[in-house]
């Protein structure tokens, strides 16, 4: 399959998450969009990882090739993950303050 | 040797300065230790003063091509020399005063002396940068912890104002440092550096601003009267008997070998400016009424001529700047002092409020008269002999279309220079005692003995300025030499 | 033997120790103790310059190095003295007057306290000492050195009882006067510098006559510089308005500094440099010129005066601009011996007005005095003797020395003779009305003032009758030729000096018919003048306020109003603009400017964080997607 396609589908998930994140106030919601956003590029890393490694496997050392961009989706996920568990206990945290986990009533770091 | 020592006095004796408690102790440590950095300075001047006592090299930071290299040449000799005598007679002068935390007050001052020296000694212009911080930052904290009332402010301002042009200078040194062929900032890769005269141009301005700065030259000497006022007199007396001279001293170290062309090719800008300073600033020195304020302006103006003076770009101008760099601290030192007593006995520096103080001091008014004739050099006075050489190298310059007219507009400066420096006196000294007066009592001892001091350099200096001539005859010539050179490639 | 002029250092050596030793011990020593040591250091002086005088007359002249004063780049001046004739004739007037003068002020001064009159000493022989390395000085700088000392020396003396805030500023202003000539001077100095490379007087002179370092511009330039400087020190126009002012001093001083030498430095130093000056026709008119106006500008001012010491400082500084018009017109001789007789005259005038001061318990205004001489016969008889010979009188010293300025300014010009004369005629009237309204009539002071008038003790009689002898005789030495050949001695004395100058300037030779024929006119105009005033002021003293132009005389032609409004105020007004506006708003204001900038952007930029994460969110992306489009566009 050509990678124009993943591209796109990267593109597209990646805008869904970016709109997500400015119109959206509930923040659980926008922490979905984030993750949304996570995977479009982890989708592209590896899309790119396949399509490297199998231009290259003519070369000696075709066993190593293309899988820098894997490695990456890995580390993503486990910051993905731990920032799931912070964020999600911070929307607790807020939800029990204020009895809501709208967004802009976040404004309080200014003062 | 030596130079090692005229940094580590101040600067060991000072941080243990700290851990005194009490202020009479304190001050004669402070004493002692200033007359001990006299004592080598005045070694170095002539029984040890062979190459190898007056250099020291060791490895600092090494990877930058920067090492702990200092180096003392006739006018390094000079400025130690007026560093060394200025602060036990700074500390004698004000043994009476008292401060509250005296011993972070006296610290304070050491630390500074050894960035004085610093600067005067370093041959590497990283170490430069070190120690020209060095003695600001001390300088900082004595105005803004002892000051006066609206301290705070005004040593933010001499602060930013400094701090700026300190930035300017690195930026400038940073850049020079780029292009030096063994990326080295040792003064002698700056000094053999190729640099375009487009670079040179804006590297001039940098620098010229960064020293403008301290000297300080029309129009950045706004900082320079505020803080004279609001400091406590025996920090303005290292501000302006000292360490005004590190711009003079930057301009001729750093700046004339360094870039010599673009002094060549602006040095004319520079004079106009710094000759319009001069005017402006004694003009405004007849209209003061307050003493600190008309002796800060009479700072600004002698200043300008030395400015003037160096970008005439002659041996004879340069050789008046070296001596009267000597002079011009000796004697507003002594200007500091007497203001000093007037203030601290009566309560006020507005010259309309004081009158006939000669009936009741007659030593302060006899001392007092020949620090001002200095002030306004008059022959047979340290000055005179500055300003001549300066005056004469302004009016031969090469460097200028315009060096008659120069002359006679800084020349105008002398009269002016007369009028307010006889107009304090005769205002302040003469005439009847007015009401603040009646209570007045002539000098202390110590007070007397740092200004008799302060008189007989006067003559000395003013009688047989020779052996200072000679110490810095080398120097000088070797500078113009450079300018002259690098105007005979280009 | 060249042994005694290797002494000359001893000449300014003894004021230099009897100021060291009276300033410093004035509050130890004795008034008599003082007075000794001050007087003393000054007769050793003379003894001195006298055995130098008769060194110099035997032809032995030298220059003496002692030491480098400064040497550096361009510049080598070396602390030397030169003795020659010119000096030497300076000597002898500066020591010789001087000792008498301070003779005379240890009576004159005594009832000041110790401490006072010890540091009245300490300064007196301070200025000697000034206005010997003045003279004595082998080079310009040595001279400015002189030059810079005496006006120094003439503040404090001004200003010596500095309680009184308008002596203060007479001082003040003496000194500031001076220092506008001495710029002149100095900057004359920095141009020989660039162009001789040396200061050196014969140097100097050496490389005007034979090389060609110097351009007529440069001649010009210098001499005018060297003129402008005189014309401060010496009390001309435009720079003459201290001089009166500076008979706020003790009267001694007056008598000392301001009319007999410190006032004829500017005549020394134009006679020392003639060989310049005659290589230089513009400037030599210029001097005539001016020398004549102030002659004639004083002469009229000095009819109108009434306190005794005005008319005399009048007085003075007309006959400083008689010497001028004698520089002017290139009769160096004739200016020199006219310092010399001036020297006698006033000191002797000034002295004896001390004398009348001091009987008058302090008035000055001749208005209040009157009938002298009945009370005070040696003032009486040697003040007249001096006005005699300032008037011009054949035989006294005056009519000789004027004379002979007369006769060069009428072989420059019969104008410029006729405009001399007719000052000389206004000398003679001014000086017999200040006489007889002194010491003719009847006495018009108070009661008590009448009461106390008496005698002067001989501290002061005996220099009054010296100086009284030297103004009478003094003016032979200078016999013109048409009337005893051989007769002028002082010119002969000093032809080495002139003699290079007499060859570059045209003598304008007059016939002795003629010069008979201008004698015997003066002398019988000036003889009615003072026949006239005599009798005038005797019967009927003028003792009213001036009005109508004499009131403008009076006031002194407006001129220290003149300057007042024209350079003081506008200076003042240009400072206070600068401290009060210029400094606070432009400069300053700049810098404030500069800090309220940041500090108002800063707040500006504080208002995009909203604490909305929403809106951090958009400025990213939008952010993101610019640094694309940027990105996008370069590319291409």
């Amino acid at each position: 399959m050509p990678i124009n396609y993943y591209i796109f589908l990267s593109i597209a998930l990646f805008c869904i998450g970016i709109a997500g994140v400015l119109t959206r106030r509930n923040a659980i919601i926008i922490f979905m969009c984030i993750e949304l956003m996570l995977n479009a590029v982890n989708l592209l890393l590896v899309a790119f990882s396949k399509m490297h490694s199998a231009a290259a496997a003519a070369l000696p050392d075709a066993a190593t090739v293309g899988t820098d961009g894997q490695l990456f989706v890995f580390f993503i996920m486990v910051v993905a993950a731990a920032e799931v568990s912070v964020g999600l206990a911070i929307i607790v945290m807020m939800y029990r303050n204020i009895h809501s986990v709208d967004v802009n009533f976040l404004n309080r770091l200014k003062h | 040797m030596i130079t090692l020592l005229l940094i580590l006095i101040p600067l060991l004796t000072g941080l243990a300065a700290f851990f005194f408690r009490d202020e009479k102790t304190v001050r004669a440590w402070a004493l002692f230790s200033s007359i001990v950095t006299l004592a080598v300075s005045l070694l170095g001047l002539t029984v040890l003063n062979k190459p190898e006592y007056l250099a020291h090299e060791s490895q600092w930071l090494g990877s930058l091509g920067s090492s702990f290299s200092l180096k003392l040449d006739g006018m390094g000799q000079l400025l130690c020399l007026l560093t060394a005598v200025a602060f036990p007679l700074i500390l004698l002068s004000t043994w009476k005063a008292t401060y509250s935390r005296a011993t972070s007050f006296f610290a304070l001052m050491l630390l500074s002396q050894a960035g004085l020296m610093g600067v005067f000694l370093a041959a590497d212009a990283l170490l430069f940068y070190f120690f020209w911080e060095l003695a600001l930052i001390p300088v900082y904290f004595l105005c803004s912890q002892w000051g006066g009332e609206k301290r705070i402010a005004v040593t933010f301002k001499f602060f930013i104002y400094t701090f700026v042009g300190s930035l300017l200078m690195l930026v400038a040194i940073l850049y020079i440092y780029s292009q030096t062929a063994d990326r080295s900032f040792a003064l002698s890769s700056f000094t053999h550096v190729l640099l375009k005269p487009n670079e040179q141009i804006w590297l001039f301005v940098a620098f010229v601003v960064a020293f403008g700065i301290k000297m300080p030259i029309f129009p950045f000497h706004t900082w320079q009267p505020d803080t004279y006022e609001q400091s406590p007199t025996a920090v303005t007396m290292v501000l302006s008997g000292v360490m005004v001279k590190m711009g003079v001293f930057g301009l001729l170290r750093w700046l004339l070998p360094v870039i010599p062309f673009s002094a060549f090719q602006l040095g004319d800008n520079i004079m106009t400016l710094a000759i319009i300073g001069m005017i402006y600033a004694s003009l405004i020195a007849i209209r003061q009424d307050d003493i600190k304020r008309l002796v800060a302006y009479s700072s600004i103006a002698h200043i300008g001529l030395m400015a003037a003076a160096i970008f005439a770009i002659n041996e004879t101008a340069m050789q008046g700047v070296m001596i009267q760099m000597f002079s011009h601290g000796i004697n507003i030192i002594g200007m500091w002092m007497v203001v000093e007593v007037i203030e601290r006995q009566y309560g006020t520096r507005k010259i309309s409020e004081l009158g006939g103080l000669a009936q009741k001091a007659p030593a302060m008014a006899i001392l007092f008269l020949i620090v001002a004739l200095a002030n306004i050099a008059l022959p047979l006075t340290n000055a005179f002999v500055g300003e001549f050489l300066m005056f004469t190298g302004i009016f031969n310059s090469a460097n200028t279309k315009f060096a008659a007219w120069f002359t006679v507009a800084a020349g105008l400066c002398i009269i002016f220079a007369a009028v307010y420096t006889l107009n304090l006196m005769r205002k302040t000294f003469y005439g009847e005692p007015g009401p603040r007066v009646t209570t007045a009592i002539d000098l202390q001892i110590n007070e007397k003995l740092a200004l008799v001091v302060i008189v007989a350099l006067i003559f000395w200096f003013g009688v047989n300025p020779q052996p200072m001539l000679d110490l810095t005859q080398d120097v000088s010539a070797s500078i113009i030499k450079a300018v002259t050179n690098s105007v005979s490639t280009k | 033997m060249k042994n005694i002029l290797e002494l000359a250092y001893l000449v300014p050596l003894f004021p230099l120790i009897g100021f060291l030793i009276n300033g410093l011990g004035r509050k130890s020593l004795s008034k008599s103790m003082i007075g000794i040591i001050g007087s003393g250091a000054i007769l050793a002086s003379f003894v001195v310059s006298l055995l130098i005088f008769f060194q110099v007359k035997g032809g032995n002249t030298d220059t003496l190095n002692y030491f480098s004063f400064i040497r550096a780049g361009a510049v080598n001046i070396p602390f030397a003295f030169q003795i020659d004739q010119l000096s030497s004739i300076f000597l002898l007037i500066i020591t010789g007057v001087g000792f008498l003068i301070h003779v005379y002020s240890t009576s004159y001064m005594h009832e000041e306290k110790t401490e006072h009159f010890g540091r009245y000493f300490a300064y007196l022989n301070l200025f000697v000492f000034s206005m010997l390395l003045l003279v004595m000085g082998a080079n310009y700088v040595i001279m400015f050195i002189g030059w810079e000392g005496v006006g120094l020396c003439s503040y404090l003396l001004i200003g010596f009882w500095f309680k009184n805030p308008e002596y203060n500023k007479a001082a003040n202003k003496a000194f500031i006067m001076n220092r506008i000539g001495d710029l002149a001077f100095l900057i004359a100095i920095f141009w020989i510098i660039g162009k001789v490379g040396s200061v050196g007087y014969s140097e100097v002179i050496a490389a005007a006559t034979e090389g060609s370092k110097f351009t007529t511009t440069d001649i010009t330039g210098i001499t005018i510089l060297l003129f402008i400087g005189a014309t401060g020190k010496s009390a001309q126009i435009p720079l003459y308005t201290w001089l009166p002012d500076a008979m706020a001093g003790p009267t001694p001083v007056s008598a000392l500094i301001h009319a007999a030498t410190m006032v004829t430095a500017g005549i020394y130093m134009i006679a020392r440099s003639n060989v310049l000056y005659s290589m230089s026709p513009l400037t030599l008119n210029i001097i005539t010129y001016v020398g004549l106006a102030t002659a004639l500008l004083a002469a009229t001012i000095a009819l109108k005066q009434n306190d005794i010491k005005k008319v005399l400082a009048y007085s003075t500084v007309s006959q400083l601009g008689y010497m001028f018009l004698a520089l002017g017109t290139g009769a160096y001789v004739a200016a020199v011996f006219h310092v010399m007789t001036h020297a006698f005259f006033k000191a002797l005038l000034f002295l004896g007005s001390g004398s009348v001061i001091h009987a008058m318990g302090g008035e000055q205004d001749i208005r209040k005095m009157g009938g002298l001489n009945k009370y005070m016969k040696v003032t009486h008889i040697t003040f007249l003797l001096g006005c005699l010979a300032i008037a011009g009188i054949p035989l006294f010293s005056g009519f000789f020395s004027k004379d002979e300025i007369l006769a060069s300014a009428f072989g420059k010009s019969p104008v410029i003779y006729a405009v001399g004369l007719f000052t000389a005629l206004l000398t003679a009237f001014y000086m017999f009305r200040l006489y007889a309204t002194t010491f003719r009539g009847s006495f018009r002071g108070t009661h008590e003032q009448e009461h106390h008038l008496h005698e002067s003790p001989s501290a002061i009689t005996i220099p009054l009758v010296v100086l009284a002898v030297l103004s009478v005789i003094g003016g032979f030495i200078g016999i013109p030729e048409f009337m005893m050949h051989g007769g002028h001695k002082l010119a002969e004395f000093l032809q080495p000096i002139v003699a290079p100058s007499a060859k570059l300037l045209p003598v304008h030779e007059v016939s002795h018919s003629t010069e008979w024929i201008l004698t015997g006119v003066s002398s019988a105009l000036i003889i009615g003048v003072v026949f006239f005033a005599w009798n005038k002021f005797s019967r009927k003293p003028d003792t009213g306020e001036a009005t109508g132009f004499g009131k403008v005389l009076a006031n002194k032609w407006y001129v220290d109003e003149l300057y007042e409004k024209a350079i003081v105020n506008p200076l003042a007004k240009l400072g206070g603009f600068f401290n009060n506006i210029f400094e606070k708003l432009v400069v300053d204001g700049l810098v404030n400017g500069v800090g309220r900038l940041v500090s108002y952007s800063s707040r500006q930029l504080r208002l995009l964080q909203s604490g909305q994460v929403g809106s951090y969110v958009l400025l990213m992306v939008l952010s993101i997607l610019l640094v694309f489009v940027i990105q996008f566009f370069l590319r291409k």
